[in-house]
């Protein structure tokens, strides 16, 4: 027995330590490949600017230099786009407090408030996704989702008139979640019925929705607005979501944003406290079990989708009721792509989407300042993505690259299953 | 002339384990030595020392009274040490031939293959040893048996002369063990040595020339076969007086529990598993089914508990009509089941023990209360049933998947036994489990029984069914080939039963019989 105690005692010491550090280690992986890939990130910017390739023509020294100055002003734009110009802050605070006059403060705060715009859907998006992985479904179909969404929430957003706003915004919100929980519910039902593999149904339906809405949107469609563009009618006034400024136009950052981390708290709760949450994730891991226990791993499946499919609807109903207004034909987001990432990077777990969330928010806001600062194209925004994806995905590499040690056990999500396991 | 192998004081070292302590072994030219210990006893490490997967921190190899450097598979073929692992390595699609010559090929004009030379070694060396394996069979289609004879063969290929088996008859039928014996005798008089690692006492004593037996990473003794019987082993093994043959009381069953009437089920694919079978289990008694894996005693169970409808036929339980109820109504009827697979069915090895304790009763008062589940009863339960069901682990927060398999098994036992349930249904309850582990799950079920449920126990091992069960319904392929009480059941018999033949008929059919296992 003293191997058996020796063991039992080298796990516990193990399991003794702090959680706090357990915690730590599972965000330090992430961390490290959000890091090494912003070093890279650095590469491509330095191999792709010919001043750089100049400075170096004229000596070693030069060129390291202006390779330096070139990464810095990016990087620099990068950040004062995504968090904003700390002396602008202070100056428009200032000039508040003295003068009463709060428009610069406001204005200074642009690019915090982007960056949380642009995570607002991503945070929807990569909820509905990380849902999936936890109940053993790869939704690639969020972004049709998002689509249909689009559809019934702006259906609702301009046609229902006459109704109060505290009516008519949730009815237009719950208009987005039914209509992606009905596209989610399609694969889904699909797979728990017929064992068809919710990754092949849920691309197929993405095409069927991007048409399906052209079709809609496009002059002369059920849903056009009837000035020869491809464009839905502007919603209400009572269907917009509340404006944290509307005094100043140019922030488009709205209540959405309160939403979408209300509903990370819901859908924890949902996972880990309620015995539907159970559900989801016994199927996810271990169908077999969920059956042997006395499960409905069919209904189950439908379920997730049909929430996972809601939460995708939910980003679409943001963006429509938060930020633009109307549905342009043209609405591609890109969303339930990003959304597969978010969910990887989040580790599926709900707070982890809205950190990583916040992160491709700020990397997005930012950007386009760096574009218009340092001249680094926006694309450099997507292979900084990109590498952090890989990064994760392949969480080896970065284990190897910084000699960590293997993270302690814990939940792992089932990413994706062949056909006929349930 | 010197041993032909010699282990002294190897000691091997994992972070927070001394998983072998100055361990002294010494293996006689032509004679088996068996090593005998629980799970985690050590006897894996050791093995892998000496096949060069690890490295002893201490201690030296002697092979041939050569000291030898052994530090990788490669090493350990060169000095003629080979191994046969409990889960075999060959790869299905290949014929025995190209199993064989896996890593070793032999090559004609310079790229193809040259099987015809392989194939003639492998038939010479099945001749010699009476193996008895065609080369050019697909390892796939071969039983279980053959696939291991196809190992040994790989070994004498690559002219190993020391042999580990590791746990070899975990897999096989009581005839196709006595087949492998004939083999290791055949191999023995070849002056080939064979290291035996088992925990089946009765094998090791009829099998071997000496034992050592290993526990807690020691050498807890050594013994002769002769001098020593089951009862001595297992407690040097367990390090305490183990019961054997588990005390019990003779059955009062009263009222039927469970009936089953003309079941026919269907298996994977078209073939029909289970044929028109008939029997009950009564309050009171444990029935146990007898059979070699495979012939429909998995299909049995299953639509026995709803997870495989039936062809036609009816399941009645407390006289109520549950042939083709779910999971949940037959558990909510009053069923446990302990399943076969206990990591693919019985267990969520990703979730802590705590939650797998709850897997069917989580949506219950008063572990959920509505939908929002009871974080402190559900701890509060785990606590007790790991201090009550005796499941040694750090926390009740470890994953099951981190835990032993006994101690995998503990949990399920423990959250189906603990129900007031009026059947048990338990499959290969104790497979793979060490003597202590077994124990205690073969008195656990026959508390239930004493306490006045109707346990039913699928086992692929003649002595759990013997020591278990009142009534023995024999199994082959997919149909009852008796139902005795135990008194009547000799080993002979339920063997002869579970290969096909019926003890009454002639007995030159036990020659076939023996040819067909």
């Amino acid at each position: 027995m003293s191997e058996k105690n020796a063991s039992l005692k080298a796990t516990q010491k193990k399991t003794q330590k702090p959680r706090s550090r357990g915690r730590w280690r599972t965000l330090l992986t992430p961390l490290m490949a959000i890091v090494t890939a912003l070093i890279l990130g650095a590469v491509v910017i330095v191999v792709t600017d010919t001043s750089v390739y100049d400075a170096f023509g004229e000596g070693f020294g030069a060129g390291l230099g202006r390779a330096v100055q070139v990464v810095a002003s990016a990087y620099g734009a990068l950040f004062a786009g995504a968090f904003g110009d700390p002396a602008r802050m202070v100056r428009g605070l200032s000039t508040w407090i003295t003068t009463g006059d709060g428009r610069a403060w406001v204005q200074s705060l642009y690019p915090i408030t982007e960056t949380l715009r642009y995570a607002t859907p991503l945070i929807f998006a990569g909820l509905a996704v990380a849902l999936g992985f936890r109940g053993g479904l790869f939704n690639i179909g969020a972004e049709g989702q998002y689509f249909i969404a689009g559809l019934t929430t702006v259906f609702v957003g301009y046609a229902l008139t006459g109704v109060p706003w505290f009516i008519h915004a949730p009815l237009a919100l719950l208009a987005g979640i039914v209509g992606g929980a009905i596209w989610g519910v399609i694969p889904g039902y699909l797979k728990a019925k017929t064992g068809a593999h919710e990754v092949i149904n849920t691309i197929m339906l993405n095409y069927i929705a991007f048409r399906f809405a052209e079709y809609m949107l496009d002059v002369g469609g059920p849903m056009a607005r009837g000035d020869g563009r491809p464009v839905s009618p502007v919603i209400q006034p009572a269907a917009q979501l509340a404006q944290f400024f509307p005094s100043n136009p140019n922030i488009r950052f709205n209540l959405g944003f309160i939403l979408a981390l209300l509903a990370a708290v819901f859908v924890y709760w949902l996972l880990f406290k309620t015995t539907i949450g159970y559900e989801i994730r016994t199927v996810g891991q271990n169908p077999r079990a969920a059956k042997y226990s006395g499960m409905n791993v069919a209904r189950t499946v439908v379920l997730t989708m049909a929430l996972s499919g809601g939460l995708a609807g939910l980003a679409a109903s943001h963006d429509i009721l938060g930020v633009i207004g109307f549905m342009p034909n043209a609405f591609s987001s890109g969303y339930g792509f990003d959304a597969i990432a978010l969910a990887l990077l989040g580790n599926s777990h709900p707070f982890g989407v809205v950190l990583a969330s916040l992160l491709f928010g700020a990397l997005q806001a930012g950007a386009r300042n760096m574009q218009g600062i340092a001249r680094v194209p926006l694309d450099l925004t997507d292979i900084v993505q990109g590498l952090i994806i890989i990064f994760i995905a392949a969480p080896a590499i970065i284990r190897a690259l910084y000699r960590l040690r293997t993270a302690e056990g814990g939940e792992e999500v089932v990413m994706t299953r062949g056909w006929g396991q349930m | 002339m010197p041993p032909v192998l010699e282990l002294k004081g190897i000691t091997k070292r994992f972070p927070g384990v001394l998983a072998n302590d100055h361990i002294d072994l010494t293996l006689e030219e032509g004679k088996v030595l068996a090593l005998l210990g629980e799970n985690g006893a050590g006897k894996s490490t050791l093995m892998n020392i000496l096949y060069g997967l690890y490295t002893q921190d201490e201690g030296e190899i002697f092979v041939r009274g050569q000291k030898a450097d052994i530090n990788g598979p490669g090493d350990a073929i060169a000095l003629g040490i080979g191994m046969v692992h409990q889960h075999f390595m060959l790869v299905p699609v290949l014929t025995v031939t190209e199993n064989v010559m896996l890593g070793m090929e032999s090559i004609k004009n310079k790229l193809f293959l040259d099987r015809e030379v392989a194939a003639k070694r492998i038939h010479e060396i099945s001749e010699q040893y009476g193996l008895d394996v065609d080369p050019y069979a697909l390892v796939g289609d071969l039983p279980v048996g053959i696939q291991q004879r196809v190992e040994i063969i790989k070994l004498l290929y690559r002219q190993a002369d020391i042999l580990i088996l590791d746990e070899p008859t975990a897999v096989l039928t009581p005839q196709e063990v006595r087949g492998l014996f004939q083999v290791i005798r055949s191999l023995l008089a070849k002056d080939k040595s064979i290291i035996f690692i088992s925990h089946k006492l009765k094998e090791v004593l009829e099998i071997s020339d000496s034992i050592v037996v290993l526990r807690g990473g020691r050498v807890a003794g050594t013994a002769l076969p002769q001098e020593s019987n089951e009862r001595s082993l297992a407690s040097l093994m367990v390090g305490r007086e183990v019961i054997l043959t588990v005390a019990k009381e003779k059955a009062q069953p009263k009222d039927p529990v469970l009936e089953v009437e003309n079941l026919t089920v269907k298996g994977e694919g078209a073939h029909i598993a289970v044929r028109d079978v008939s029997f009950n289990v009564r309050a009171g008694e444990i029935v146990g089914v007898a059979g070699v894996q495979g012939n429909g005693q998995t299909e049995l169970v299953e639509s026995l508990t709803g997870l495989r409808p039936p062809q036609s036929g009816v399941v009645r339980l407390l006289g109520k009509d549950v042939t083709h109820a779910s999971p949940r109504v037959i558990t909510e009827a009053g069923t446990s089941h302990v399943p076969e697979d206990r990591q693919r069915d019985g267990l969520v090895l990703s979730y802590p023990i705590a939650d797998n304790l709850i897997l069917n009763t989580y949506y219950l008062p008063p572990v959920a209360q509505g939908m929002v589940l009871q974080e402190p009863v559900i701890k509060e339960r785990a606590e007790r049933l790991v201090a009550e069901y005796d499941v040694r682990t750090p926390s009740i927060l470890t994953s099951a998947g981190s835990l032993s398999g006994g101690n995998q098994q503990k949990v399920i036992v423990a959250r189906e036994l603990s129900r007031p349930d009026q059947l048990v249904v338990a499959s290969q309850p104790t497979r793979g489990l060490d003597v202590g582990s077994i124990e205690y799950i073969h008195s656990q079920l026959i508390r239930k029984r004493d306490e006045g449920a109707a346990v039913l126990v699928v086992s692929a091992e003649l002595d759990e069914i013997l020591s278990l069960a009142d009534r023995i319904i024999v199994m082959f392929e997919g149909r009852i080939m008796d139902i005795l009480p135990v008194e009547n059941a000799t080993r002979e018999d339920l063997g002869l039963l579970m290969a096909g033949v019926h003890s009454d008929e002639h007995r030159a059919d036990v020659a076939v019989a023996k040819e067909a296992a």
